[in-house]
């Protein structure tokens, strides 16, 4: 067991408000992609709005209403990776388009947390904006290259492939919101 | 040696139909082969698929991992059995030198920051249709799949897909490649005329392709001998 588990945070913007047609299909899912979340390995935490249900209530950009944020606790890169894209969270992800803006600045953030940290969404935003303005490093990567957790813990063993070199390398692929 | 050779030098292994058999099976059966079930399968004796497979260790397309078959442990379980998988890892040789892959790559990146999941999805559906109502295509979804490296095998009764034909690229761009996949079956079995009562859907295991399908009506060859008596599609080896 990891000292440290590894926080996530994504942003997207809808194409249209929640309650309308056009995010039906999405709003249809939420419940049972969260469900998925919830019981995959590895799965930690996620932030949950005052209903306790899921977040689509927070808005991390007071003057944006259609910007909505997704954070949650991981114990490890692989966990939060196989959640992502080989779990039923998949079919969403690949919707995305249909349902989200393609941001054209960063919209997505990795960090490691000690074990019970439960991150805020000012921290997690910050994280975003770390990136944005620094590009990615150790307190802020993706799965383009995510970086081990800090020393002194012995669990994760980070991301089999981030020595950077291979030609095969991640883009900064974002998770939809859920 | 460049990579070049390297890949020559694996290939060639190959050239002799009996392991070319051999390979075809270990690589479409999901989980491990034993000798006996690849020596049946291919239809040699124990010794000499024995022979072919390690050979094909050698040069690098399959792996080894030993297991007791009986599923017990300890003493009085018996050895435990030598099987085989297919390696990890890609070989490509084109003569001449052609670098599709590259090409794919820079035009998946730019298709992902323009957003045009959406399009693509919509061009692979048109593809996938056009597709299979060529004439001369076969008719069975599930023969088409297997031409195309899909690597079919029956789950109870769902058809899942033990191989990515896009691999490398589906694990640089998830969401945009997956999408484009779902939606070039989707309308494959549109334009199949054996497509009709069949339906398509995302649900990826740990390895293969993430979609899945289901027919209507589920008869006759569908009920593969082989298909699920393999070993279960446990790719949990460590």
């Amino acid at each position: 067991m990891s000292d440290f588990h590894l926080a996530q945070v994504n942003v997207g913007r809808m194409l249209a408000p929640l309650d309308s047609p056009q995010l039906a299909g999405f709003v249809a899912q939420l419940h049972e992609i969260n469900a998925v979340a919830d019981q995959a390995p590895g799965f930690v935490w996620r932030m949950v709005d005052d209903s306790g249900a899921d977040a689509t209530n927070l808005r991390p950009e007071h003057d944006d209403d259609l910007l909505l944020i997704n954070c949650s606790v991981w114990e490890s890169v692989e966990a939060l990776r196989n959640y992502t894209y080989r779990s039923d969270h998949l079919k969403v992800l690949a919707r995305r388009r249909d349902w989200f803006e393609r941001l054209a600045d960063v919209s997505v953030a990795m960090w490691w947390v000690p074990a019970g940290h439960r991150p805020s969404m000012e921290e997690a935003m910050g994280r975003i904006a770390l990136i944005r303005e620094q590009g990615e490093g150790p307190e802020a990567f993706t799965f383009r290259a995510p970086h081990p957790p800090p020393p002194g813990s012995p669990g994760d063993s980070g991301h089999p492939r981030h020595d950077g070199a291979s030609a095969t390398e991640h883009t900064p692929a974002e998770h939809a919101p859920r | 040696m460049s990579s070049e050779d390297a890949a020559l030098e694996a290939l060639v292994a190959l050239g002799d139909p009996v392991r070319r058999g051999l390979y075809r099976h270990v690589s479409g059966t999901p989980g491990e082969v034993g000798r006996d079930a690849a020596a049946e399968a291919v239809g040699v004796s124990r010794s000499l698929a024995a022979f072919h497979l390690d050979k094909l260790v050698e040069a690098g397309l399959l792996e080894v991992c030993f297991r007791r078959l009986s599923g017990r442990s300890g003493p009085g379980s018996g050895r435990p059995s030598k099987l085989y998988r297919r390696a990890e890892g890609e070989r490509t040789v084109s003569v001449p030198p052609r670098s599709y892959d590259t090409a794919s790559r820079l035009l998946a990146e730019v298709v992902e920051q323009a957003g045009l999941d959406g399009e693509l999805q919509a061009a692979a559906r048109a593809a996938g249709e056009a597709s299979g109502g060529e004439p001369g295509c076969e008719a069975d979804p599930v023969e088409v799949l297997r031409a195309r490296g899909y690597e079919p095998f029956w789950d109870e009764g769902t058809l899942r897909l033990n191989n990515c034909p896009f691999h490398a690229l589906a694990d640089q761009f998830p969401a945009l490649v997956c999408g484009m996949n779902l939606a070039g079956i989707e309308g494959l079995l549109k334009g199949l005329p054996g497509g009709q009562d069949w339906s398509a859907a995302m649900d990826p295991l740990p390895h293969g392709c993430c979609v899945t399908l289901e027919t209507a009506k589920r008869t006759g060859p569908g009920a593969e001998p082989e298909a699920a008596a393999g070993a279960p599609p446990s790719h949990a080896e460590p």
